[in-house]
């Protein structure tokens, strides 16, 4: 039953993200983005995650591609107007060094783990209070540095878009 | 231990449920405005040969009708795919929320099984809720977008920038539950509203979470697009985003509306009004044998005084329709007085000598315990739902930029206000 899951939203995962570079019309290109994060969020709660896959949907999907979803909305360019990309060789060769040896090192992990020796995750494991406990206690510090990146962000948005304070 | 047939119960009675509440729903709207605007409102509509109008709400089966017949008109210039898949989309998300609310108190029955009527029972309960109902926006989203069309893509662009602004000021009131229950399970916040001050006054959310309770309400009408802030739809002044939508397309839609609100309400109920607690009387005491049978006597007492009581009223008025009405509406006095009045008391009558002076078995005391549990929370989500009526027939539009400064200038400062004094009183111990 787990593993079926596991390969049904693998797949969708997949083949969300490949709508997401393959299509031309910027909101397919968004919508499988959509897709792959909700099936990412399904991803975490067969690994036994799931606040963390309630988060996913909640913030990627529900609001951050929200976000990406207005701007083209607004921009609303119309089919005919989208240029031709054209993939110059070097480009080609660029990704090709860099997404190679990550895959790679991915591959070579993923090989060199020995499952069987894993011990099975306790009770209440990725449960709000759980990720709550480690968040506000063993990584405080770099919740609080996170939270001081977020700001700065924020107001370096206000800086651009309002220029007279 | 939870064999197939269980499984389908737990899932199926909520989804029944939501599907079934829509055209009380809309018989709720019309009756309520045309009391509020004091008309009578739709009672033409009768099933033939018995003659029912049921005040109205054989209407909605003549609207089933029209939708359904209605010609399926695609205009030639939308986006194919996404306009047919966005009132989908968006009737999928209001019904699957649903599907965390806990509609009964878990009923114990023989042998050790349980079973309580919840669809999805998550430890993330409310998150889980709020993470579903984020998606909505996409519905909105891509039925503006895919119509092609000027108005629609403004008009779902001011929806689902309401909808985005609005699910904050939301969160913010749920955190305040939170951090009261220490939980984000649905179940175990309505557990915790059994407890009662001093054994007098119920703990409920609302008391310990008012303002929360406003600022959730308040959301709440935003999320579902109804008045005061409806310019998402407002259907005869602003074009909204379902201008090219027409017959059941329209309808999904319109569903889709309705079922949100019976789910914010039940949510409402859920978490601020003590859900399936009845005040005073824990579902663990009526689960008791003695005591389901006192509740179950009383009930079936009530019933056949009430049912006889509907009767006579009806039949009086029976004797007023059989001079106005030539065709079968003449009848329907006598029939309604049958199916409402003598009816169940009849049933009920037949039933009492059945419990009278005996008491119950286990099983069926903890059925009635889900039963009356049930009863509590239908009865206090048919309220908000009535809430829901009575505000759009009864407040004006807000103007959009009022809307969006409600919204990010007041209820958010509110939300983060109340967190904070929410955390303070926690730390104090006083809840």
């Amino acid at each position: 039953m787990e593993k079926t899951l596991f390969l049904i939203l693998s797949a969708v995962a997949i083949i969300g993200a490949l709508v997401t570079v393959t299509r031309k019309n910027p909101l397919g290109s968004a919508i499988g983005l959509i897709v792959t994060f909700v099936a990412l969020s399904g991803l975490y709660f067969t690994s036994d995650a799931p606040f963390v896959g309630a988060l996913q949907v909640l913030v990627y999907a529900g609001a951050i591609m929200v976000l990406v979803v207005f701007v083209i909305m607004l921009l609303n360019l119309p089919e005919g107007e989208l240029e031709e990309e054209k993939i110059p060789p070097r480009s080609w060769a660029l990704a090709f060094f860099s997404v190679v040896p990550l895959g790679f090192l991915c591959i070579a992990q993923i090989l060199s783990t020995k499952f069987e020796d894993k011990e099975p995750v306790g009770e209440g494991f990725g449960s709000v209070k759980a990720v709550g406990q480690l968040l506000f206690g063993d990584y405080l510090l770099q919740f609080e540095v996170v939270s001081l990146l977020l700001l700065v962000a924020i107001v370096g948005a206000i800086v651009m878009a309002k220029k007279r304070l | 231990m939870d064999g197939f047939g269980w499984l389908l119960l737990k899932a199926g009675i909520p989804w029944f449920l939501l599907l079934n509440m829509l055209p009380v729903m809309i018989f709720l709207e019309r009756k309520g405005s045309a009391l509020i605007g004091d008309r009578v409102g739709p009672n033409r509509t009768f099933i033939p040969g018995i003659g029912l109008r049921l005040a109205g709400l054989v209407q909605n089966f003549a609207d089933v009708v029209k939708l359904l017949t209605k010609e399926e008109f695609i205009p030639n210039h939308v986006s194919r795919r996404a306009y047919l898949l966005a009132p989908m989309f968006a009737l999928f998300v209001a019904l699957i929320v649903g599907a965390v609310v806990p509609y009964t108190p878990v009923m114990h029955f023989s042998e050790g099984r349980e079973l309580q009527i919840q669809a999805l029972d998550s430890n993330l309960g409310l998150l889980l809720l709020l993470a579903v109902s984020s998606l909505g926006v996409y519905a909105v989203t891509m039925a503006g977008w895919a119509s092609n069309n000027k108005y629609s893509l403004m008009g779902g662009l001011r929806a689902s920038a309401q909808m985005v602004s609005y699910e904050l000021s939301m969160g913010l009131a749920v955190v305040g539950l939170f951090m009261v229950y220490g939980s984000t399970t649905l179940d175990e916040m309505v557990v915790a509203q059994g407890d009662a001050w001093l054994g007098i006054i119920p703990k409920w959310g609302v008391l310990l979470q008012p303002i929360g309770f406003v600022l959730f309400l308040l959301a709440g009408f935003a999320e579902t697009n109804r008045t005061p802030f409806d310019m998402a739809e407002g259907e005869s002044e602003i074009v909204g985003f379902h201008v090219e939508y027409g017959g059941m397309k329209f309808a999904l839609f319109f569903m889709a509306e309705y079922v949100h609100m019976v789910v914010v309400a039940l949510v409402t109920a859920t978490c601020y009004f003590g859900g399936y607690q009845v005040p005073w009387i824990s579902p663990e005491k009526l689960a008791e044998p003695a005591c389901a049978t006192k509740v179950t006597v009383s009930i079936l007492l009530a019933i056949v005084l009430a049912g006889v009581l509907i009767g006579l009223r009806l039949l009086k008025w029976h004797q007023k329709n059989r001079r106005i009405w030539q065709d079968s509406r003449k009848r329907e006095g006598a029939v309604l007085a049958l199916l409402l009045g003598f009816g169940p008391a009849a049933l009920a009558a037949l039933l009492l000598p059945l419990v009278w002076g005996s008491t119950l078995g286990a099983n069926s005391a903890a059925l009635i315990a889900g039963l009356v549990g049930f009863a509590a929370l239908f009865a206090k989500t048919l309220f908000f739902c009535w809430l829901f009526v009575w505000v759009r027939w009864t407040l004006p539009r807000f103007r959009y930029d009022q809307l969006m400064g409600l919204g990010w200038k007041l209820l958010v400062p509110v939300g983060i206000a109340n967190i904070f004094i929410t955390g303070i009183l926690v730390k104090l111990g006083i809840w």
